[in-house]
């Protein structure tokens, strides 16, 4: 990963351009929902009834809702936290992926079999069904949306990882490393999940897509984030009711949703054929 | 007919320990069952009294074959929002709408997905492949909920061709809801379009690869024979394991749908109660949605094996 950034420009110029315009994309969108934490043009909450539902234009590039409030500066600032959510959710469900699926696939066995069953059964689901099932069970809150959303992507990592290693635990190099009494968590560390780094990375990619669809549905449905704290699925629900008077309301907010959507899958898009390409 | 057996005693036991696992997850959260039907205002006596007679104060396992021997004669107790009405009563007045609205969005997957894949394939390569795939990548990033509000902004508001908000009832006017439902339907149905074409479309190509293929056309067959009948039949194979995320998928879709076109089915239902901690509706729920999703991947499993005895699972 070093090496690859001392020859940045070099090594960028081969990318393909899925994946150029995807990581282009969301660091633009990253940066922008980063600024908006700290700076909006306007204030995200502060009411003002002389510029209720003003339609897009110099002063309000995305237009005002219906209590006057700046749509932009409340679209950016809540791209945070789905940013934010997509994240913690993409990172518990990559930690113990990997570790569920280090140790099934390196050492096998009976649990191997019952794990995997259960993980194809959870793979079996569509993801926004699976956040319903497990927010049922947990209640709704921003932080039982983490966990529920969390536990949803550690199948997909797991199984992903699992196939590394079945694949790698039998190459010359790890045998040589079994013959040098390397302890089995060195080998799967050092030696395995290094050559697993394209898949996972595209896994994360994919899990990121999902994880911000997964969220803005769940706040769109009320389960999610809860206000005070602005949402792009909340805002959305909430600018259905002025969809005829304000559209611009629900379009803006929409169209940022599939901007974040789109940068992630154009990487995963772009990952997966750059990964095609090394085979 | 063995792998048939098999195949149907696991889903059995799957759908065991789905429910198992449902009922004691609800048992062990919080939240007590007594306190949401007497309100936080009851007295510790009057508690202790209805928890008594809820059968709460039983132990775990005879609440358990209490709950499933009701479940299986369609008895999931009484709904705590709602006074004295039965779960399954619910459940019975929302299902309707939620089977109609699936029902029509995979009737649109179907009508629209065979003929545009067939499309891309004949023109490969050619504008309208690359309008098709375009129209796919953008319909698969929009999410359901903000094509719904589009669809209702384009043919509610603007068109006017249906009120949103107003769905007729089907008992009273069966086409006036079938009309209204067809725009629920096209949002849970146009991203499942773009997923069906863009798998369809390549296992279409792979199987023009085929030897098969070159020597039907060797033969002097014509190739829209081909293409129809040998290719098509053999490339919707693997579309039938696709089948089963599709119909999962749409289940989702229309929960989501259901709440933008405001229609009372069991997405809206699952939705109002678990924001009111109606767990008994949740329960019911939960295990409703899964165990479908369980029992079309053992259907779609079974019917694979009889249509291609080529595989055979170990």
């Amino acid at each position: 990963m070093k090496k690859w950034f001392e020859n940045f420009h070099e090594n960028w110029r081969h990318l393909n351009r899925k994946l150029k315009i995807g990581v282009v994309l969301t660091v633009v969108m990253l940066l922008i929902a980063l600024i908006s934490q700290f700076w909006t043009p306007y204030s995200t909450t502060a009411m003002d009834s002389s510029r209720v539902m003003h339609s897009p234009g110099l002063l309000h590039w995305m237009g005002t809702d219906n209590f006057g409030r700046d749509v932009w500066s409340r679209v950016t600032a809540g791209s945070g936290m789905t940013y934010l959510v997509a994240g913690l959710t993409v990172l518990i469900g990559f930690v113990f992926g990997v570790v569920i699926g280090s140790l099934t696939g390196y050492f096998g066995g009976w649990l191997d079999e019952v794990i995997m069953r259960l993980n194809d059964m959870l793979l079996s689901f569509p993801s926004v069904l699976l956040a319903l099932i497990f927010i049922s069970f947990l209640g709704k809150g921003t932080l039982n949306i983490v966990l529920a959303l969390g536990l949803l992507f550690i199948p997909s990592f797991a199984r992903i990882v699992r196939s590394e290693m079945i694949r790698y635990k039998e190459r010359d190099f790890v045998r040589s490393a079994r013959i040098l009494k390397i302890s089995p968590l060195r080998i799967i560390v050092f030696h395995i999940l290094p050559n697993a780094r394209v898949s996972l990375l595209t896994t994360a990619a994919i899990g990121f897509n999902n994880a911000v669809l997964a969220e803005a549905s769940m706040s769109y449905l009320g389960l999610g984030v809860q206000p005070p704290t602005p949402s792009l699925g909340r805002m959305l629900s909430e600018s259905q009711s002025y969809l005829f008077n304000a559209p611009w309301m629900a379009i803006g907010c929409g169209v940022w949703i599939i901007l974040i959507i789109l940068g992630f899958s154009l990487i995963s898009d772009g990952l997966k054929e750059e990964g095609g390409d090394e085979q | 007919m063995n792998y048939i057996v098999k195949k149907v005693l696991t889903l059995i036991i799957t759908v065991l320990a789905i429910t198992i696992l449902t009922f004691v997850t609800f048992t062990v959260i919080p939240g007590d069952a007594a306190v949401a039907k007497a309100g936080v205002d009851a007295s510790d006596e009057q508690l202790e009294a209805l928890r008594e007679e809820m059968g709460l104060n039983d132990s775990i396992w005879t609440r358990y074959t209490r709950w499933i021997g009701g479940a299986l004669k369609g008895d999931f107790g009484y709904s705590y929002q709602y006074n004295n009405v039965t779960v399954s009563y619910l459940i019975k007045t929302r299902l309707p709408v939620t089977l109609m609205l699936a029902g029509l969005s995979l009737l649109l997957i179907i009508v629209f997905s065979i003929p545009l894949s067939l499309l891309a394939v004949k023109f490969r390569g050619g504008w309208i492949d690359h309008v098709i795939s375009g129209a796919n990548q953008v319909a698969m990033a929009i999410p359901s909920f903000f094509m719904g509000i589009l669809i209702t902004f384009v043919f509610g508001l603007v068109l006017k061709w249906f009120q949103p908000g107003n769905f007729p009832s089907p008992s009273e006017n069966f086409w006036g809801s079938v009309g209204y439902l067809m725009f629920p339907a096209l949002t849970v149905a146009i991203p499942k379009i773009a997923m069906t074409v863009k798998f369809l479309r390549s296992s279409i190509e792979k199987e023009t690869k085929e030897d098969y293929v070159r020597t039907a056309k060797s033969k002097g067959n014509d190739e829209q024979r081909i293409l129809y009948v040998h290719v098509l039949r053999a490339a919707l194979i693997p579309v039938i394991t696709f089948i089963a995320l599709v119909l999962a998928e749409i289940m989702a879709g229309s929960i989501v749908a259901e709440q933008v076109f405001t229609l009372n089915g069991i997405g809206r239902l699952l939705i109002t109660s678990i924001s009111a901690r109606d767990y008994p509706v949740v329960e019911a729920i939960v295990v409703y949605l899964t165990s479908v999703v369980v029992v079309i991947n053992t259907l779609v499993d079974i019917l694979y094996q009889l249509i291609d005895p080529r595989v055979r699972v170990s």
